[in-house]
């Protein structure tokens, strides 16, 4: 193990420089491909740390996915500010949006949560609906050439030799790539910072946590906001890149929670590279059943059943457990000085 | 006189939707499994009862006298094969299953079935309708109205007077202990969860024979259901015919005012409820 995990960063290094250096190798269709994939990725990210580290089974997602890129439209349309402005307005925007819905949801339990959040991303799309401005039900589209116009494209466009649109595209990539890293960084930092120990400890056991003093709601809730202000990011970016928006689309359960859910299940939930095994296998998955159409849904939903039924927490932890790899591990060893003081662990329910 | 009549259509939708949710609400009481694949489940049936009734050139209304038992047999495999291994106290296994059965119905439909919108015809019965004075009802709503409350009431009579219902109770408050009374909660599970796929099977009769329905339409059929079962409370039958009833009710409200509000203002009505009392009007059991 002590040979293996230096080993492991060390490609984990030389993947991460190649995804960057990618659009510069690589043709247009590959990036705008991992673009997509980097999506659902940011997105499962975001949904593990809710479901997988803080308990909280969230079913509306796609309220801040939805409201991250109605916020991003209106910047443009509306204010006429840079698309890049946009992503961050897009971002605070489902962060504010947050605020009320957990003041509803966090009065839930279990499994009310998870209706209960449902229910509230179906009023935000309803109520954008009525949002004429933006086109209302119909939608409406980004302006002619807004891409091209974005700040850094022009430099990326002499940098790499290429077109604008496909600068754009390496642009929102790398943005998308960056946004990846950073939630895993992130994640990572919290996860073995006190509170992220705390927040833990709440999931193994929430009583036991209370009575050293960890604050569930507080803790839950910041998990919450910070979760939608990544996913209302990531929904702004990607929209960017889709340049057309209508409410079915950006509010839907589909596209961004239930694959999410299943990515991240697949994968491994409540582990940190969980969600990065899973959006591989899904992306496997979906190229070679693309030619399919609904059995390719089909499998993903049975392969979700399977890996609840014999594999809880997904294939990476069966990875993990054959063979003593972990990439980024979690768990807290006891120290060895003279006075041994117990810490909770991760399985310490 | 327009109000009297916005209430009254409220209230037989609201029946609809209270039929929805009974087999939820039953299962959701009994054994705490949130069935994501209920809406599914619902349209699977009305597929089933489609096929009968053209097969056999049966009425939908006899053809579901054929559909219920297999219902049943589905629900009883469903559940002794899968979601048994899954309940437990956490109730995200449970949750990422039967979500997961909610794809794979939706798209097997899909497959089987094509995205065409489907109706159940039930002949002159659809068009006719009763003037009770002050408003005239459809008698078809007002037929599945009836139903609704006769289906709780069945199921409260099952609960309540029966050697069955009792198990059910008993393992809905204390599975361990009513384990240790002889009674084994994967078999009442079974039974209850095949008792609710017969349920969501008359309530795909008159979904079916109301409006057309394709594979994609469950999930927010099962967004109504979940939201009058909660907000009638955990457990109670009743409570669940009477948040449907609300939710019913607000939908008409708001689609008289306008019609793009209908669904919204259902949704608000949910919110609402739940911000007064969190766990419902008339919880039965503790969650």
């Amino acid at each position: 193990m002590t040979l293996t995990r230096p080993f492991g960063l060390a490609a984990a290094a030389l993947a991460l420089a190649l995804l960057y250096a990618l659009p510069a190798i690589a043709p247009r269709a590959v990036v705008q491909d991992l673009f997509g994939i980097l999506t659902l990725l940011v997105l499962a990210m975001n949904w593990n740390m809710l479901a997988g580290f803080a308990g909280l089974v969230s079913v509306g997602q796609q309220a801040f996915v939805g409201i991250g890129a109605y916020a991003m439209f209106a910047a443009i349309i509306l204010m006429g500010l840079d698309p890049l402005v946009g992503v961050l307005i897009g971002g605070l925007a489902a962060a504010a949006f947050a605020v009320p819905m957990a003041f509803f949801a966090f009065r839930l339990n279990g499994a009310y949560f998870a209706i209960g959040t449902w229910v509230v991303a179906d009023i935000a799309r309803l109520g954008i609906s009525q949002w004429k401005a933006l086109g209302g039900g119909t939608g409406t589209s980004l302006p002619k050439g807004t891409a091209k116009d974005m700040a850094f494209v022009g430099q990326i466009k002499d940098m790499l030799d290429v077109s604008s649109a496909a600068a754009a595209d390496a642009l929102t990539y790398w943005l998308m790539l960056s946004l990846a890293v950073a939630m895993l960084v992130a994640s990572y930092v919290f996860l073995r910072s006190r509170m992220g120990l705390g927040l833990q400890a709440i999931r193994d056991n929430e009583n036991a946590a209370r009575s050293v003093g960890v604050d569930p709601v507080k803790l839950k809730a910041l998990v919450f906001l910070l979760a939608a202000f990544g996913t209302g990011l990531c929904g702004a970016l990607a929209f960017i890149q889709i340049t057309r928006v209508t409410p079915d689309a950006a509010f839907s359960v589909i596209d961004w929670t239930a694959f999410v859910i299943f990515i991240t299940v697949i994968g491994g939930i409540g582990t940190l590279p969980g969600p990065i095994v899973g959006v591989i296998v899904f992306y496997i998955l979906q190229r070679a059943l693309a030619d399919y159409g609904t059995i390719y849904l089909i499998v993903l939903g049975c392969l979700g059943i399977v890996v609840m039924l014999f594999a809880r927490r997904g294939l990476w932890d069966m990875f993990t457990d054959r063979t003593g790899i972990d990439l980024m591990p979690l768990t807290h060893r006891p120290p060895q000085g003279s006075l041994p003081r117990p810490k909770p662990s991760r399985r310490a329910a | 006189m327009i109000l009297v009549d916005t209430l009254a259509q409220g209230l037989l939708l609201g029946g609809l939707y209270a039929l929805f949710a009974a087999g939820l609400s039953l299962v959701f009481g009994i054994m705490r499994l949130v069935n994501l694949a209920h809406g599914d489940l619902i349209i699977l049936g009305a597929y089933l009862i489609l096929t009968i009734s053209t097969v056999t050139g049966l009425h939908p209304f006899l053809a579901v006298l054929l559909a219920a038992p297999l219902m049943f047999g589905l629900g009883w495999l469903l559940q002794t094969h899968i979601l048994n291994r899954v309940l437990g106290t956490d109730i995200l296994p449970p949750l990422l299953v039967t979500f997961g059965l909610s794809v794979v119905i939706q798209n097997g439909l899909l497959a089987g079935f094509t995205a065409d919108s489907q109706k159940l015809t039930a002949g002159p019965i659809e068009a006719a309708s009763v003037n009770l004075g002050v408003v005239t009802l459809g008698v078809m709503p007002v037929l599945t109205f009836a139903s609704a409350v006769a289906v709780v009431f069945a199921l409260n009579q099952l609960f309540y007077r029966t050697a069955l219902g009792r198990a059910f109770r008993a393992t809905s408050d204390d599975a361990v202990t009513a384990q240790l009374m002889g009674i084994r909660p994967q078999s009442i599970f079974a039974i209850a969860t095949g008792l609710a796929l017969v349920v969501a099977t008359i309530a795909a009769l008159f979904l079916g024979t109301r409006a057309n329905f394709d594979p994609s339409i469950g999930p927010a059929r099962l967004l109504y259901a979940f939201e009058a079962v909660i907000i009638g409370g955990l457990g109670s039958l009743w409570g669940t015919l009477a948040g449907g009833i609300v939710i019913g009710m607000a939908q008409a409200l708001g689609a008289s005012v306008n019609p793009e509000w209908q669904i919204l203002s259902g949704h608000i009505a949910f919110v609402l409820v739940l911000l007064i009392r969190p766990r419902g009007l008339f919880p039965r059991a503790n969650d």
